[in-house]
């Protein structure tokens, strides 16, 4: 975003007579093929304060915008409106190239003859062409009477809370210190690792002990790492760049300041009460079998080197449970190898619905597995495998026949889930979860590790289940994205927000509940209502309830929104 | 140490990394081998899960 900040002071006085400029855009043949463009350019010359116009291929190429900007500088224009598409995507390119111009961004204003003309009214060529010159004089009317604004700034402090020490928030920690940030790991337990600290031999071939050593060795040498174990975030407050942390040590409470915050809280493999006969003797989860190769106890366990199934699925892909845990494959596979080497002749089967050994060196650890004898059986989850004491018999549906076998010991490969707890943080955090309960990102793809409330991230299995080296990746990336904040001088956002104007704000209370980012807070000495910018999103709730008309979204005041209705 | 660097391969991943690293202050430099950048994500229409157009 170009800042409004050291404009020329002439740009941010209120221009008297206005001077509009408007583009109309073809976008090729998007709008262009359906509506005609230049009837629209000629009918928006005829329109109030409008002194120039014109019809681009495509408004947002290079040369389009390059017009965009002489016109204001040869036009002298102190308005624009450009005729195209969604604001969504495209009013960040057209108003920072304003500001570009010199002319202040906040005198920009955009219609959507795309998605709500040619789009629309596809194959009604004289349909669409109207509604766009009405959405064009809607939109010059209240470009006559936007205000310029000032971008907002505030302070950033470069310190980052870490909630979780496992090798996603470790990962994270270490990734940040190198960044010379300041970082506040915060862990539940006694010890950092997490998930980690109970498993054997990763399927790297490295002992997770040695993996997670190194990683927990080097973060607790750094001078920029405040590490508390045994302790808990008790609340959070403030917002992006400024937030105020309370944690609950067993030295005592800590309050400090960070910028931002990473969530890398991770999961927890389902322990499965009631299902493949678990609770008797032979019938393990797989993170016992994990621990039971870890300790050597495995014969302890009942395993004397006959016969070992894994089940895999186990309490997950169900109507219950939809997800698939990702992770389960590969580590049923790790270990069933492990087993295979140090018992030769044991009988080792995996009865499974799919295998899903995602990455180019998983899918050959399971041929490698099928060549070390390790036998691989579909079973139909609508007639899952039967667990008793010492037998497992299922149907093979490759073959057709019903197959019951001696097994002294039966695995049962169960999901990754969200921890407990994990929506009391996220209610404090102010962040979402998903339907299974798991950290819920941005956006999928776009922004997988970022929260929707801004300076939040996330991080590791909490987010959904995964490996520890994809948790690790996470906590690195993390590590880039908060940087991308906190390397600033400052924060700078948006003036598109609310505010109430204290003459007139009666303190009725009734935007407070409306405010979705809980932006708005009652001064109970002044008796008004009150609000802070850095956390206003600019929706307009607050505005559009207030009976008082004192709160006013700033670029959507009820002057500008009635010119515009007007011009309908 | 100069402030500039090179990201090779103008794919999704090449150009977040640019993105993240110009807005920490970087001087970023992306090579594309093609005309356009956008790599395989810009062939795509609809991307799964999301279903939200991919360019
Ligand atoms: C049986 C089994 C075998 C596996 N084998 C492999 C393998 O071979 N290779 C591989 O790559 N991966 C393997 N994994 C996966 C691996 O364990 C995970 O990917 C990894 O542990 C995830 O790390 P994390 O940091 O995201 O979460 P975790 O390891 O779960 O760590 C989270 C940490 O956060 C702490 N915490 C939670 N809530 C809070 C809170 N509110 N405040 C403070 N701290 C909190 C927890 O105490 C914990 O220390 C296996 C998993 C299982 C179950």
């Amino acid at each position: 975003m170009m800042s409004t900040k050291g404009m020329k002071k002439e740009s941010m006085k209120l221009v008297e007579e206005p001077r509009i400029g408007v583009f109309v855009c073809d976008c090729g043949s998007n709008i262009a093929g359906h509506l005609d463009c230049a009837d629209v350019a000629e009918y928006a010359k005829t329109l109030p304060h409008v002194v120039y116009v014109k019809e681009n291929l495509y408004t947002c190429s290079e040369s389009g915008i390059v017009e965009i900007k002489n016109a204001i500088t040869q036009e002298n224009l102190n308005r624009v409106l450009v005729a195209s598409c969604s604001p969504r995507t495209h009013h960040p390119l057209f108003s920072s190239s304003c500001a570009e111009a010199g002319l202040n961004p906040y005198l920009f204003e955009m219609v959507n003859i795309r998605d709500q003309c040619s789009w629309v009214h596809m194959g009604k060529r004289e349909d669409a062409t109207q509604k766009a010159k009405h959405l064009v004089k809607m939109g010059v009317a209240k470009a006559a009477g936007l205000e310029p604004r000032e971008e907002i700034e505030s302070s950033l402090i470069r310190k980052i809370m870490v909630v979780g020490g496992g090798i996603a928030g470790l990962s994270a920690a270490q990734a940040l210190s190198d960044m010379d940030l300041d970082v506040i790991l915060v862990e539940k337990t006694d010890h950092f690792g997490g998930l980690l600290q109970s498993l054997g031999t990763l399927e790297t071939g490295e002992t997770a002990e040695d993996f997670l050593g190194r990683v927990v060795a080097d973060v607790q040498r750094r001078s920029n790492v405040t590490a508390y174990t045994g302790a808990q975030v008790k609340s959070t407050g403030g917002y992006i760049g400024n937030y105020e942390v309370t944690i609950d040590t067993p030295e005592g409470e800590v309050t400090d300041k960070v910028g931002a915050m990473v969530v890398a809280t991770g999961a927890v493999p389902l322990i499965p009460e009631g299902i493949f006969g678990y609770g008797n003797k032979g019938v393990v989860s797989l993170m016992e079998l994990e621990q039971h190769l870890k300790n050597d106890t495995l014969e302890k366990a009942g395993f004397s080197g006959q016969r070992m199934v894994f089940i895999q699925c186990a309490g997950t892909r169900n109507a219950k449970r939809e997800y698939c845990s990702r992770i389960c494959c590969m580590t049923a596979v790790k270990n069933a190898m492990t087993v295979k080497k140090k018992y030769p002749l044991a009988d080792v089967r995996v009865l499974y619905r799919d295998m899903q050994m995602y990455g180019a060196q998983k899918e050959q650890m399971l041929w490698d597995a099928r060549g070390m004898g390790i036998r691989f059986d579909v079973y139909d989850p609508e007639n899952p495998p039967n667990v008793e004491a010492g037998k497992v018999s299922y149907f093979r549906t490759v073959t057709g026949d019903d197959v019951s076998l001696e097994t002294d010991l039966t695995v049962l490969s169960t999901p990754l889930t969200a921890r407990q707890g994990t929506g009391e943080l996220a209610n404090m955090l102010r962040v979402p979860t998903d339907q299974n309960g798991f950290f819920l990102e941005a956006h999928a793809k776009l922004r997988p590790l970022d929260f929707a409330a801004d300076g939040i991230f996330v991080a590791g299995a909490g987010r959904y289940p995964a490996t520890a080296t994809e948790s690790r990746t996470q906590g690195i990336g993390v590590a880039s994205r908060v940087a991308a904040i906190l390397f600033k001088d400052k924060l700078v956002k948006s003036a598109i927000v609310a505010g109430i104007d204290p003459a007139s704000c009666v303190g009725c209370l009734s935007c407070l509940p409306m405010c979705p980012y809980e932006a708005i807070t009652y001064n109970k000495d002044a008796r008004v209502c009150q609000i802070n910018e850095i956390l206003c999103k600019g929706c307009g709730n607050c505005a559009a309830t207030c009976p008082s008309h004192s709160a006013l979204l700033a670029g959507f005041k009820p002057e500008q929104l009635l010119a515009q209705i007007g011009a309908a | 140490m100069t402030d500039n660097i090179l990201v090779l391969g103008g794919g999704i991943a090449g150009i977040q990394s640019s993105l993240d690293l110009a807005e920490m202050g970087f001087k970023v430099h992306l090579v594309e081998k093609l005309p356009s950048i956008g790599g395989k994500m810009a062939q795509l229409d609809k991307t799964f899960p999301t279903n939200d157009c991919a360019i």
